[in-house]
C-alpha cells in the first residue's frame, strides 16, 4: 500500500497539532492548578514564564502584552484563545482539523467528524464572550483533553492499519517526546532556581511542585505504583525520561515513533530509520544518574534537537519529496 | 401573475396527486414541533459531518470561515416510477447522442458537412479545443458524467410537460448532496422508507467507479484511478472528498501529479505511482499550464500531450464544453435525429437564438416575458428573468443584448413547477428542478432520480446555491407493489442500505439504446 506523500504530511500534522493541543492543555492545567496553593509572587511569575519558555513563546507574549509583568490571565488568553499565537489551543485545533479536512477522504467517518466536532465546539467555546472558559478553565483543560483521547482512540478503533495510520501515529508520539522533553526541562531548571536551601516549608512546595509535574502528564498514580516511593526528583525524572511502560516518556515515545517508522519503510538505507533507532538506543542504554551528572539541561536541549532532525528527515524522506 | 402553475403534490386546493397521497397522510400526523426539531437535527449533522460549500469572498457571522451549509429540505420531491421510466430513456438517448456529437466535432464532422449546425457556431465556441482534432478517447466516449438539468412546466391542459433545460458536460457537481440528502432522510424518518417503495441511490459511486475504470487506456490490466480536485477552498471539496472515499480512490491535487516519459505519475510516500484515469473537477482551462492557462497551478503539466497519446484517461474528456452551450443547445434534438435517427423523447424549451436576426428582433420585443441567459453562463449568472425585473434592468439588458446579440438566447419563461416546502411561515410552494446524473461507459446508466433544487426565496425561479437554493431528497416512487416471488432476492450488498433495497433499482436501469 502506498499513499500520496501529500496526504501523509498532512495525517502526521493532523496528529502532531491535536497532541500539541492536549500537551498546552496540560501545562495550562497544572500551572492553574498550582497556582490557586499558597506561593509567594516569585515562584508564581517563574511558572507562568517557565510556561511561555516551553513552548518559545516569550517573545511573541512580550510583543503583545507588557513583557516584565507577567499575568496569569494574559498567559491563559495567549495561550488558549488568541488565534494569532500559532501554538494556542485554538490555533491547534484549528489546524489539525484543516489538515484533515484537506484529505478527510483519507480518515475513516468517525475520525473525521470527531476532528470536525472539537473544531466546531472550540469554536463555540472560546469566540466571544467565551464565558465558559473564564468560569472553569480546568473543565475547559479536562475537555481538550478528552478529545484528544478521543481522537486517538477513533484513530485507533476504526482507521486501517494502513501507512496512514503509521503517518498518524508517528506525528501523535514525536510531537508527545517533544513536549514531554520540554516540560520536565523547564520544570527542573525552575526547580533549580527557586529553591536554594531545603527548609521544612520548602520541602513542602517540592512536594506540590514534582506532583504537579507528575499530574500534568498523568503520571502521579503512575508514579506510586512503580516505585512505591515518596516524590524524588531523580526518579520522576527517571519515569519520564527512561520508563518504557510509561506512556508519555520520552523512551516510551521514541520506541512508538520506530515501530510505526519501520512499518512504513523497508529501505535499510533509510536515514530516518537509523536516527530515530540510534536515539532510542541511547535512551535505552542510559542511566538517570549519568544523565544528572552530565546535566539535565544539556541532555535535554540535545534530546530536541534529535527529535527536530527526525521530524526533518522524516518530511525530506516521505512527506515532500523534492524530486523523482 | 395569472400563469397556469404546476404543484408536484397538490392536484388543487383539496387533493394530493396519488403518488403523494401515502406521504401526505404520514405529513398530516406529524406535530409541527417534531418537525422542526427534525429540521435543526439535520442541520447540525450536515455541520458535524462537513458537507458544506465555500463561497468564494463570503464570510460566516463571526468573520471566520466561509463554509455554509446549503438547506435541505424535509418534504421529499417524489415522482412515480412510470414518469422516470420515460425520462430516462430520454436522458440514455440524449447523452447518447451529445456523445455521438462531440466525437463528430473532433473527427469528421458530418453534422456540418450535412449543413444542420453552421461551422461558425462549433469553431467559434471558446469551448472548441482545436488540441482535441483527431484525438480518440476510449469506446468515443467524452462525456462520461453528465449532469441534466430538467424542469417541469404545465401545458395549456394544466399537465405538467419535462423539459431540459441545461445539459451539463464538464464538471457537474451536487451528486454527494443527492446520496447526502438520501441517507439524512433515512436516518429522520425511517418510517418513511418502509411505508414507501423507495428506489435505493447508494450505488452511485460503485457505477460511477464501473464507469471510470471501463475508461482506462486499453492495456492497463488493473487502473488506477484518481479524482482531481482544485483543493479543499473550491466550492465542491466536499463533494470531491466524498467520491474519492466512496469509491476508494486517491483524492489528488495538481502538485501531486508529474508527468515522466509520457506518463502521469503521483507522488507517494513509495516513490511515484502511475495513473491511469484521472476523474477531474478541474476545468479545461486549468488542467495543463503548457496547454492552456500557463499560470495554473491546479493542474499538471504536460498532461494534454500524455491524454493525446492515450497513456491516460481523462472524464470527463477535454473539450466537452462545445457540446453544453447554451447557443448549442436548440440542436440538440436534431442530433437526436442525425444521430440515432430517433425522435427525441425529452422535450427542448424552445429558444431564441438572439444571433439570428428575427429571434433578435423578437426577443427585442418581448424582454419583459422573457428568459435571457449568456450563452456562457452558469450557476444562475449572467441572466435576465424579464416578468421578475425592473425596467431599468430589462434597459441594462437590452444595451448588453444589443452590443453582443450572439452572446445570448432567449427562452419563453416557464412557470416551474412548485413543490411544497419548509419555510418560515409553515409550508409553502416553491419552484424545484431536477438534476439526473447519467453516467456513460460501456453502456449509459444512472440512479433513479436525480439532486432537486429547490429555490426557497418566495417566486424566484434561481435554484442554484450559490444563490441561495437549497435541496429535496428525490424519490422514485413504485406504483403498484412488486410481487415477492423470492427469485428476484438480490445480493447481499444491498441489504444493507434501506428496507427498500429489495425494489431493485436496477430492474429499471436502461442499457444502450
Amino acid at each position: 500500500m502506498t499513499m500520496l506523500s501529500r496526504t501523509a504530511d498532512h495525517l502526521f500534522w493532523m496528529s502532531r497539532y491535536t497532541e500539541r493541543a492536549e500537551n498546552t492543555a496540560r501545562m495550562l492545567d497544572v500551572n492553574y492548578q498550582t497556582s490557586l496553593l499558597p506561593q509567594s509572587n516569585e515562584v508564581a511569575q517563574a511558572a507562568w514564564q517557565g510556561l511561555l519558555s516551553i513552548s518559545e513563546l516569550k517573545p511573541a507574549y512580550a510583543a503583545k502584552y507588557d513583557g516584565d509583568n507577567i499575568n496569569p490571565t494574559d498567559v491563559m488568553d495567549f495561550m488558549v484563545r488568541d488565534e494569532k499565537n500559532p501554538s494556542s489551543i485554538i490555533s491547534c485545533l484549528q489546524n489539525a482539523r484543516e489538515n484533515a479536512r484537506a484529505v478527510r477522504g483519507s480518515l475513516t467517518t468517525e475520525v473525521w467528524e470527531t476532528q470536525n466536532q472539537t473544531y466546531l465546539e472550540v469554536i463555540r467555546m472560546l469566540r466571544g464572550k467565551s464565558a465558559d472558559f473564564k468560569r472553569d478553565p480546568a473543565q475547559f483543560f479536562e475537555w481538550v483533553k478528552f478529545r484528544s483521547h478521543l481522537s486517538r482512540g477513533v484513530t485507533l478503533g476504526t482507521m486501517l492499519q494502513d501507512e496512514a495510520f503509521h503517518f498518524l501515529r508517528m506525528g501523535t508520539f514525536l510531537e508527545r517526546a517533544d513536549n514531554t522533553a520540554r516540560l520536565v526541562d523547564v520544570k527542573f531548571h525552575a526547580v533549580e532556581s527557586a529553591l536554594g536551601g531545603v527548609n521544612e516549608k520548602e520541602q513542602e512546595f517540592d512536594f506540590y511542585h514534582w506532583s504537579a509535574i507528575l499530574r500534568s502528564v498523568s503520571g502521579f498514580e503512575v508514579y506510586r505504583k512503580v516505585y512505591r516511593d515518596v516524590i524524588k526528583p531523580e526518579l520522576v525524572a527517571e519515569l519520564l525520561i527512561l520508563r518504557p511502560d510509561m506512556p508519555r516518556s520520552l523512551l516510551g515515545c521514541l520506541n512508538e515513533v520506530m515501530s510505526n517508522l519501520a512499518m512504513v519503510t523497508s529501505d535499510p538505507q533509510s536515514e530516518t530509520l537509523r536516527r530515530a533507532g540510534k536515539l532510542r538506543a541511547d535512551l535505552q542504554y542510559s542511566r538517570i544518574d549519568e544523565i544528572l551528572a552530565t546535566g539535565l539541561h544539556a541532555f535535554l536541549t540535545q534530546f530536541l534537537d534529535r527529535v527536530n532532525e527526525i521530524g526533518a528527515n522524516i518530511s525530506r524522506e516521505f512527506l515532500v519529496p523534492s524530486t523523482h | 401573475m395569472s400563469r397556469p402553475m404546476f404543484d408536484e403534490m397538490n392536484a388543487n386546493a383539496t387533493s394530493v396527486r396519488a403518488h403523494y397521497e401515502s406521504y401526505q397522510r404520514w405529513l398530516a400526523l406529524q406535530p409541527a414541533d417534531v418537525m422542526q426539531a427534525r429540521r435543526a437535527e439535520a442541520e447540525m449533522i450536515f455541520r458535524r459531518v462537513g458537507i458544506t460549500f465555500a463561497v468564494y469572498g463570503d464570510k460566516d457571522e463571526d468573520g471566520a470561515g466561509s463554509e455554509r451549509l446549503i438547506p435541505f429540505d424535509l418534504i421529499p420531491r417524489i415522482i412515480p416510477a412510470h414518469e422516470w421510466a420515460s425520462m430516462e430513456k430520454g436522458l440514455v438517448q440524449r447523452v447518447t447522442a451529445l456523445n455521438r456529437f462531440i466525437h463528430d466535432v473532433y473527427h469528421d464532422q458530418e453534422i456540418i458537412k450535412a449543413g444542420l449546425i453552421p461551422a461558425e457556431q462549433i469553431f467559434q465556441n471558446a469551448q472548441f479545443r482545436p488540441e482535441m482534432m483527431g484525438v480518440d478517447v476510449p469506446g468515443n466516449i467524452y462525456s462520461h458524467i453528465s449532469g441534466i438539468d430538467i424542469v417541469r412546466a404545465p401545458n395549456a391542459q394544466g399537465e405538467g410537460e419535462y423539459y431540459v433545460l441545461e445539459d451539463n458536460l464538464r464538471v457537474p457537481s451536487g451528486v454527494s448532496y443527492m446520496l447526502e440528502d438520501r441517507k439524512m432522510m433515512m436516518r429522520l424518518f425511517p418510517e418513511l422508507f418502509s411505508q414507501n417503495r423507495v428506489a435505493p441511490v447508494a450505488h452511485y459511486p460503485d457505477l460511477l467507479l464501473e464507469t471510470l475504470r471501463q475508461m482506462a487506456p486499453p492495456a492497463t490490466a488493473e487502473p488506477t484511478v484518481v479524482v482531481l480536485t482544485p483543493g479543499m477552498y473550491n466550492s465542491a471539496y466536499f463533494e470531491h472528498a466524498f467520491l474519492a472515499q466512496q469509491m476508494g480512490v486517491e483524492l489528488v491535487e495538481g502538485q501531486d501529479l508529474f508527468v515522466k516519459d509520457n506518463f502521469v505519475y503521483m507522488r507517494t510516500t513509495r516513490g511515484p505511482k502511475r495513473v491511469d484515469v484521472i476523474y477531474r473537477r478541474v476545468d479545461d482551462d486549468y488542467l495543463d499550464p503548457l496547454a492552456f492557462q500557463p499560470k495554473s497551478t491546479l493542474g499538471c503539466a504536460g498532461l494534454l500531450n500524455v491524454y493525446r497519446s492515450g497513456n491516460v484517461s481523462l472524464c470527463n474528456a477535454i473539450g466537452t464544453g462545445v457540446a453544453d452551450d447554451k447557443s448549442i443547445y436548440p440542436y440538440v434534438p436534431k442530433m437526436i435525429e442525425f444521430y440515432l435517427g430517433e425522435k427525441p423523447i425529452l422535450k427542448n424549451v424552445p429558444t431564441y437564438m438572439c444571433r439570428n436576426d428575427d429571434d433578435l428582433k423578437y426577443t427585442l420585443a418581448n424582454l419583459k416575458d422573457l428568459v435571457v441567459k449568456e450563452v456562457h453562463g452558469a450557476g444562475g449568472y449572467g441572466m435576465l428573468v424579464g416578468p421578475a425585473s425592473t425596467k431599468a434592468e430589462i434597459e441594462d439588458f437590452r444595451r448588453a443584448l444589443l452590443a453582443n446579440p450572439s452572446g445570448y438566447i432567449a427562452q419563453p419563461t416557464l412557470s416551474l413547477s412548485t413543490c411544497p416546502t419548509y419555510v418560515e411561515s409553515g409550508i409553502a410552494p416553491r419552484h424545484i428542478d431536477l438534476r439526473p446524473f447519467v453516467l456513460s461507459g460501456k453502456e449509459v446508466q444512472m440512479v433513479p432520480g436525480g439532486l432537486t433544487r429547490v429555490a426557497l426565496k418566495d417566486g424566484s425561479l434561481v435554484v442554484n446555491s450559490s444563490q441561495g437554493g437549497g435541496t429535496k431528497d428525490t424519490w422514485i416512487l413504485e406504483d403498484a407493489p412488486v410481487p415477492t416471488n423470492g427469485s428476484g432476492a438480490h445480493p447481499s450488498k444491498s441489504q444493507s442500505q434501506s428496507s427498500s433495497a429489495s425494489l431493485s433499482p436496477l430492474a429499471t436501469l436502461g442499457g444502450n439504446v
